[in-house]
């Protein structure tokens, strides 16, 4: 009998299995994998040491700290030469380049001339370019002679490797990574707490009318959340220009100067004002179906013990719409910290996030650069998204 | 929402208050939604109202950036009308032509993505499923990770999808099948969690009874529990739908010359200069949007009806 309903219980586990089996394939397939990959790249650069492979052979021969000798030179001498006939200069210089900024051009110019290279080769090549005595330079081979490397991490940290081989942060001036992450993470922020304020009243109003009043309200709000969001884009465009609506407004009404009209767009405020639009209602929504599930005569009962309505509001009601404030806030958040598309749009400079600093080096063919920055915004996203699972639930994820 | 009758007069005026300052979020939800619509008639190449439409004089109204939105791309736009130009139109207008990718990839990836969901759902919501949670948490991924990480991978990936077990099968990359798949991928988390949240108030023992009764679990499936888990169903894959006709990252990183969709046609036309045309095609999104809306506020009205029966 029991074996009867054992044998059952693993039919019906098989079954369901098999029904999930399919679109998990798929996801593994088309998502999983594909974003392994970017971590594999993140570490992962052969520019350098499959175009180099006598210097890997030095490299491997002579410990770290060797002062690069004569070997060393004529190596560097024959695989110039390599990438000269084989005209891959470009790409060995590039993956130096990044490590070691405006050092493209030198192995470039140097391939170039690598037919005129004589012994001996330590002389010749300084003679060529001084940057070759450069021990950063060699440092950065080095470390490039072997695919698998932290480089692009040390980069993303706006570190470099000294001239010692150490690892130190680079002058403030060309500091850019940890700045756009943390400025990324404040407006995102910034936009959580904006749309917050504006979701709280709204919600609320929505959750204590009549029914078929809600109804329509709700529609109100659905109705951004499935406009296509270039469209919200463009109508924002429009609205925010110089000559656009808003600003003709605020001069017809006299609060602005006709020549000194506001510049709302192509810069970050113009990011913070379409943000908030395009994710309020990720926040209007978790809140509302929260306060619509909160008992009245809790209120009531504090009011009947003398609380007045502000007092009932803030120590009764706040603390119960708090799930809500919650799934929505996190929603909000993971959504912002990844925009891509209308800081692209409408940011301007300095409106910019850290997604499109991975688009601007994935269009630069700066490839493991951009897995690098991706990777570290994926777990970012993904220890928030676990959090969102842990206190939510992402089964409790409604849509309208 | 009313006062009670003790009200004072401060909370009679915190409650003017609030009112107006939901009326004001409301106009800052809906009002840039609804902007573009009149601004799109627009007889003059503006971005504001002009005086003429302000005084609803006709003159000020006019149709000529749908006509060009319409006539965009064509090889003879003046040309008299007739079955040529008709299929000049058809053919070679850029807007047409980006409508048609839009429509074939929504279609294939809604298709797709309904099928995968609509099985994953069912799966996931039996109670024998093991690691409901992580499971769960892994299939609506897509719906959270940032567009640009998919988009990067995707990159990577497509540009030779067999690498990773050591084959050449071509690329992906500038394909259809590469965009559909991406697309199916963004689409399916919605389906998932519409289908999920239908299947949660379902009553197993309609299904038990069925099968009591001697039908087969297909037969079970297809008279008993599809026809009233089908309005989860069918708003899972218009939300499928309406996330593929609105996605560009994707496009912009894997698609060719030959993808270009709205939103793709769209983004180029905002990168630019940006024409009253784009308003006119903002517009068409913006009422087929609210027809998909009002599609899936019917259809949830009806599931909650049928629940309301049995409940």
């Amino acid at each position: 009998m029991t074996l009867a309903l054992s044998t059952a219980r693993q039919k019906a586990r098989r079954r369901a299995m098999l029904l999930v089996a399919p679109l998990f394939l798929f996801i593994v397939v088309t998502f999983v994998v594909p974003i392994g990959q970017v971590l594999f790249l993140s570490v992962n650069n052969d520019g350098f040491s499959q175009t180099a492979p006598k210097l890997g052979a030095w490299f491997l021969a002579n410990t770290d700290g060797t002062v690069p000798d004569e070997a060393a030179y004529a190596a560097l001498a024959a695989d110039l030469d390599q990438m000269r006939r084989e005209k891959t200069a470009g790409a060995a210089g590039t993956r130096i380049n990044d490590v070691v900024p405006g050092s493209r051009s030198l192995f470039t110019s140097s391939a170039r001339a690598s037919r005129d290279f004589k012994p001996p080769y330590k002389e010749a090549l300084i003679a060529k370019d001084a940057r070759w005595a450069d021990p950063r330079v060699w440092h950065a081979m080095r470390a490039a002679a072997n695919p698998n490397s932290l480089d692009y991490y040390i980069i993303a940290a706006d570190r470099q490797r000294a001239e010692d081989g150490s690892i130190q942060q680079v002058p403030p001036e060309r500091r850019l990574y940890i700045g756009l992450f943390a400025s990324t993470f404040a407006q995102s922020a910034l936009i959580t707490f904006l749309c917050l304020m504006l979701a709280f009243p709204i919600a609320h109003l929505i959750a204590h009318v009549r029914q078929s009043t809600a109804n329509l309200l709700l529609i109100l709000v659905l109705l951004p959340f499935w406009t296509s969001l270039l469209v919200r884009t463009s109508s924002w465009i429009v609205l925010l220009q110089r000559q656009g609506v808003v600003n003709n407004v605020l001069v017809a009404l006299g609060l602005v100067d006709t020549d000194r009209r506001l510049e709302l767009i192509y810069n970050n405020v113009g990011t913070i004002i379409v943000m908030t639009h395009v994710l309020l209602p990720f926040m209007i929504l978790p809140i509302y179906s929260v306060m619509r599930m909160i008992n009245p005569a809790y209120v009531r009962a504090a009011r009947s013990l003398g609380a007045t309505s502000w007092t009932a509001f803030r120590r009764i009601y706040v603390p119960l719409t708090l799930p809500g404030v919650a799934a929505g806030s996190l929603l909000v958040f993971i959504l912002a910290v990844g925009y891509y598309i209308t800081p692209a749009l409408v940011g301007g400079a300095d409106g910019q996030l850290i997604s499109n600093m991975i688009q601007y080096h994935l269009s630069a063919s700066n490839w493991s650069l951009a897995a690098a920055l991706a990777f570290i915004l994926l777990v970012g996203v993904l220890v928030l998204y676990w959090i969102y699972d842990r206190l939510v639930g992402v089964e409790n994820l409604k849509l309208g | 929402m009313k006062l009670p009758a003790h009200a004072d007069l401060t909370e009679r005026t915190w409650r003017w208050i609030y009112l107006a300052l939901c009326v004001g979020i409301f106009a800052f939800l809906v009002a840039p939604v609804l902007i573009v619509i009149p601004l799109s008639f627009n007889a003059e190449p503006y971005f504001s109202f002009t005086e003429k439409m302000l005084t609803l004089d006709p003159d000020g109204f006019s149709w000529r950036w749908y006509e060009l939105l319409a006539k965009f791309g064509m090889q003879q736009p003046e040309a008299a009308f007739g079955m040529g130009w008709l299929a000049d139109l058809w053919n070679n207008s850029t807007w047409f032509n980006a409508a048609k990718n839009s429509m074939w990839v929504g279609i294939w990836s809604t298709v797709l993505a309904t099928v995968l969901g609509t099985l994953a759902a069912l799966g996931l919501t039996r109670p024998e499923m093991p690691f409901k949670r992580t499971i769960t948490a892994i299939l609506l991924a897509p719906m959270i990770v940032p567009i640009v990480i998919i988009a990067t991978g995707l990159f990577f990936f497509y540009s030779n999808p067999c690498g990773i077990i050591g084959l050449d099968c071509g690329r992906l990359t500038s394909t259809f099948t590469g965009l559909v798949l991406a697309h199916t991928a963004l689409g399916v988390p919605f389906v998932v969690i519409t289908v999920k949240a239908t299947l949660t108030g379902f009553d197993q023992s309609l299904a038990r009874a069925a099968a009591s009764l001697g039908a087969s679990p297909t037969q079970t499936f297809v008279r008993v529990v599809m026809p009233l888990i089908l309005p989860g169903i069918v708003s899972g894959a218009l939300f499928a739908f309406a996330t593929s006709f609105d996605e560009v990252v994707t496009v912009l990183f894997v698609g060719g010359p030959q993808q270009v969709t709205v939103p793709r046609q769209m983004w180029g036309g905002l990168r630019e200069q940006v024409s009253p045309a784009i308003l006119a095609a903002a517009t068409i999104l913006t009422l087929v949007s609210a027809g998909l809306l009002a599609t899936v506020e019917l259809l949830r009205r009806r599931s909650e009806r049928l629940r309301g029966i049995r409940a």
